[in-house]
């Protein structure tokens, strides 16, 4: 088996998911997701985890309840997302409509020295997704499909959906988000309208 | 919230699951998840029969730590349910709490402790307390079922209020003996 030969630069597909981003609510995994979310443009609704490996979706399941009335976008990678795997489950019993997974999959242990993944080695995240009860997965390999997926974000009722979304493997310049998470946790509350005690 | 009025009227120390579940209520607690646990079987029965309080089972303990997160992010206080058994699942990721400061309210039920049956359920058991405290998390013991209201309020306070990861631990001797093992034996 080989890895999956992705095309997609990560820096352009996240810039065009959040393109006219709107209400959009955006948590970013450890590791490069950070950076791309970062690299798209700073902004209050977005949350970057700078740890908890695994946890992103359930971060956002977590936000996506509490919020039902905002769209919600996870972008984490393949590593990140398979750590977390039974969280795939945990959501298809909620079926949240207004949240959806962008799994950016290179195939690639990407921070780690890029070894290759579970990913790379042949499982398929939105079979996976399915299986667990998302109804609504894509393999996107190209900006056409990028595209739709952004459209369909907004679609509150529409989820939860999983993409996975095929970029290329290739290193890219790292763009570094504010870590202080106490700083990133008060600033997406007041984003919200909760006050800062 | 009719489940609560059923139970108003019959309550006594034995029902200290209802007890939780009114102070939890008190706190506006909107979010549960859990890890099955017979001992936390009744309060998962209550929350998931109560409209207003969004219920979640877990594949992992570690889930409801960061389903913990976002809900705070998105404005709801979360309470996480387990058994001791699972602590361990939970350290890393209570890496997250810690360094955004969430609120973490987490009750867990203890195995390994009173009159277990079960060797393989010791030594999570006895490393659950510490496995808590080395990352920061305060930990509170609930031995008496009179003082659930009580020790439940005091550990929200800490948590919602105060910024902490708050566990208490429910005493095994308020769970009762697992009936079998007498059978068996």
């Amino acid at each position: 088996m080989s890895a999956p030969t992705g095309t997609l630069d990560r820096r352009a597909a996240v810039k065009a998911l959040l393109a006219d981003r709107g209400d959009l609510l955006v948590i970013s995994g450890l590791g490069s997701s950070s950076y791309d979310l970062f690299d798209a443009g700073e902004h209050p609704g977005n949350f970057y985890l700078w740890g908890a490996m695994g946890g992103a979706a359930m971060v956002g399941l977590g936000l996506a309840l509490a919020q039902p009335k905002r769209p919600v976008l996870v972008i984490t990678g393949d590593g990140e997302q398979l750590m977390g795997i039974g969280s795939l489950l945990t959501i298809a019993t909620k079926q949240p409509g207004n949240l959806s997974i962008a799994v950016l999959d290179n195939g690639h242990f990407g921070e780690t020295g890029m070894q290759l993944s579970h990913s790379g080695l042949g499982a398929r995240l939105e079979v996976i997704a399915s299986g667990a009860g998302i109804g609504n997965v894509s393999d996107i390999a190209d900006m056409a499909g990028i595209e739709r997926f952004r459209a369909s974000l907004r679609d509150l009722g529409g989820g939860p959906r999983l993409a996975r979304i095929r970029i290329a493997a290739g290193e890219v310049e790292r763009a570094l988000p504010p870590r202080d998470g106490t700083y990133l946790k008060n600033r997406f509350r007041s984003h919200l309208g909760f006050a800062v005690r | 919230m009719d489940q609560i009025a059923a139970h108003q009227d019959s309550a006594t120390s034995r029902d200290w699951p209802v007890a939780i579940y009114r102070t939890l209520k008190s706190f506006g607690v909107a979010q549960v998840s859990y890890v099955p646990d017979a001992g936390h079987s009744k309060l998962i029965k209550l929350s998931h029969a109560d409209a207003d309080i969004k219920t979640t089972v877990l594949t992992t303990e570690e889930e409801g730590v960061a389903l913990s997160a976002g809900a705070w992010l998105g404005g709801d206080r979360a309470v996480l349910l387990m058994q001791s058994s699972g602590v361990g699942n939970c350290v890393n990721m209570l890496s997250l709490m810690a360094s955004c400061r969430f609120p973490l309210l987490t009750l867990v039920t203890m195995r390994g402790e009173w009159a277990e049956f079960n060797p393989w359920q010791i030594p999570m058991g006895r490393a659950t307390p510490q496995a808590f405290e080395i990352m920061g998390a305060t930990v509170l013991r609930l031995d008496d079922p009179d003082d659930a209201e009580e020790v439940i309020s005091a550990a929200a306070s800490l948590a919602y209020d105060g910024d902490q990861q708050v566990a208490v631990l429910i005493s095994q001797r308020m769970i009762g003996r697992k009936k079998w093992t007498r059978e068996t034996h």
